[in-house]
């Protein structure tokens, strides 16, 4: 009875990823996972043997209590933190339930101990790890990462000692190796990420996703539980393939990512003096407020392209009354999202959503490039590299084979940006340098708002 | 060993199902997705319960109540915070 409430259960979960398959289906989706969840928590407490009501539910309720106050007060902006702590409690409840398994059992069978083992040492990294990425989005530890010398030397020992232990808890299975090999795994989690540079990090809360996912899955096996293995497998793969997506995205490899190193963290310094005068003595156009807006209201389409610097700005809002006023002139305006805009798979969408953009005007990248040589006018607001066409003709540069956003190919393109400085790999833009390109330079926020308020001033054509 | 294998085979079932599945989902919403998946990761709290409700309150126990906590924070939050995601994304 209990293990076909478990596999209702593990069909419900399933059912709750397929509802996301389209806006339209998603809030089903989440209901499913919800039904699902009270299934199998229902289940487990009909479980025989289990006593421990009380206990259990003052622990639960007081858990699921702080889960519900930081999910309700948490802003869409911070979304990215959010997801990194809940996987961090996913890692922390799978090292506890691995070495709470150790004290519980009596483990005959060598497969046991193993799954014991590996749950301990995927759990520790899981939250570790985490709790670094959550320090590193929130800006509570810059975004540089730490190159130690001899850092994968002290990575590589950390393995061969978790192995080493690994081996004694098999032969001997006692507290100290497990515990010593929660703690060393930790340590190697953090230091891992730690070495990551902050852009890299859409990659990296993909990869800490897939972790826990296998954390949850690794339980499973300790405990003999299949739903644990299902739910830990479905969020194992889920994780595996964003991480996979984000790191196309970046024309990167998931193994080059995670060996860090890569980027500055955030965008570099603002040249001293006025970014005008460096972008005219560079042979920039540079435009203002007003040009802009006159461009924009003559065209037939046009296409905003929002990246990490429109969030930063918090631009968003004044960007959709910016593409209301266009839409009551007679323009069509759409937006354009790469997948590695933001700082989270798919962030860039919930931003506008939240902004009121409806979700049928915003265009992935395969969808809307070929219609970009159509365009009349594109802005790019706040984004750099996604839109850099070094990614797609020149060989010697870091980010060639990056699939991009074609702007170029439009009419014009009107770059709002705070300076000259490069993005986040450090190289300049030659969309900057294009005969079609004009840049007006100011914070995303201020230069959106004062877009918004010319067209109320303008007569109407 | 036969135990282990007729759970590594529901593992690896497991795996391909999300692997089918998870690709299907639109890019829009993959940060509800990774919140979902949070929720839904939160199902250790079953294991969880298993371990501090059996039995008296020892070392394993504790454990295992912490781990209670831990896993409903996940459960609230991930799925209050996903709801409140989805809310969000509107139609023309």
């Amino acid at each position: 009875m209990i293990q076909l409430a478990y596999l209702v259960a593990a069909v419900c979960f399933i059912l709750s990823l397929k509802g996301l398959s389209a806006p339209a289906t998603a809030k089903r989706g989440n209901l499913y996972g919800v039904v699902g969840m009270g299934i199998a928590i229902a289940a487990t407490l009909a479980v025989p043997g289990l006593s421990a009501y009380t206990r259990i539910a003052v622990a639960a309720l007081a858990g699921g209590a702080i889960g519900a106050l930081l999910a309700s007060r948490v802003p869409m902006t911070a979304m990215p933190e959010m997801v990194a702590l809940l996987h961090s409690f996913v890692g922390a409840a799978a090292t506890l339930v691995g070495l709470s398994a150790h004290y519980h059992g009596v483990h005959p069978e060598t497969v046991t101990r193993v799954e014991v083992f590996l749950g301990v040492v995927i759990g520790a990294p899981t939250l570790t790890g985490s709790v670094i990425a959550f320090a590193k989005l929130r800006g509570t530890i810059g975004g540089k990462p730490l190159l130690l010398p001899a850092r994968h030397i002290l990575n590589a020992v950390g393995l061969v000692s978790l192995v080493a232990l690994g081996a004694w808890y098999v032969r001997e299975p006692v507290a100290p190796p497990l515990w010593l090999a929660a703690i060393l795994a930790g340590l190697v989690g953090a230091h891992v990420i730690l070495a990551i540079g902050g852009a890299d990090m859409p990659v990296i809360v993909s990869v800490l996703n897939s972790a826990s996912g296998w954390a949850a899955a690794a339980t499973g096996f300790v405990l003999g539980n299949d739903l644990l293995i299902i739910t830990g497998a479905l969020v194992g793969a889920s994780g595996a393939i964003l991480s996979t997506i984000m790191s196309r995205g970046m024309n990167r490899s998931i193994g080059s990512v995670l060996v860090g190193g890569f980027g500055e963290g955030d965008s570099g310094p603002v040249a001293a003096g006025s970014p005008e005068a460096e972008a005219i003595a560079k042979g920039v156009n540079v435009g203002d407020v007003e040009t802009a807006v006159e461009l924009m209201r003559g065209a037939r389409n046009v296409v905003i392209v929002p990246g990490y610097g429109m969030a930063v700005a918090q631009a968003q809002h004044p960007t959709f009354q910016l593409v209301q006023r266009l839409e009551a002139e007679g323009v069509r305006v759409r937006f354009a999202i790469h997948p590695v805009a933001g700082r989270l798979p798919g962030h860039m969408n919930v931003l506008l959503a939240e902004a009121d953009v409806p979700y049928d005007q915003v265009f992935e990248m395969d969808d809307i490039n070929p219609d970009l040589p159509e365009t009349d006018v594109v802005l790019v607001l706040g984004a750099n590299d996604i839109v850099n066409p070094d990614a797609l003709d020149k060989p010697g540069s870091p980010i060639y084979g990056m699939p991009i956003l074609e702007v170029f190919r439009a009419g014009t393109v009107i770059v709002v940006k705070r300076s000259m400085s490069p993005g986040f790999s450090g190289i300049d833009n030659p969309l900057y340098y294009r005969d079609n390109t004009m840049m007006v330079f100011g914070d995303a926020r201020a230069v959106v708002e004062a877009m918004v308020k010319e067209l109320k001033g303008a007569p109407v054509h | 060993m036969d135990g282990f294998l007729a759970h590594f085979t529901v593992f690896v079932l497991a795996c391909f199902v999300g692997w089918q599945v998870v690709w299907k989902v639109t890019p829009a919403l993959h940060t509800p997705l990774m919140s979902v998946t949070n929720a839904i990761s939160g199902i250790i709290l079953v294991g969880a319960m298993l371990a501090a409700g059996i039995g008296t309150l020892d070392l394993g126990g504790w454990l295992g109540l912490a781990a209670v906590f831990l896993a409903a924070i996940n459960v609230a939050g991930g799925f209050w915070v996903t709801h409140r995601m989805l809310k969000l994304f509107r139609r023309r």
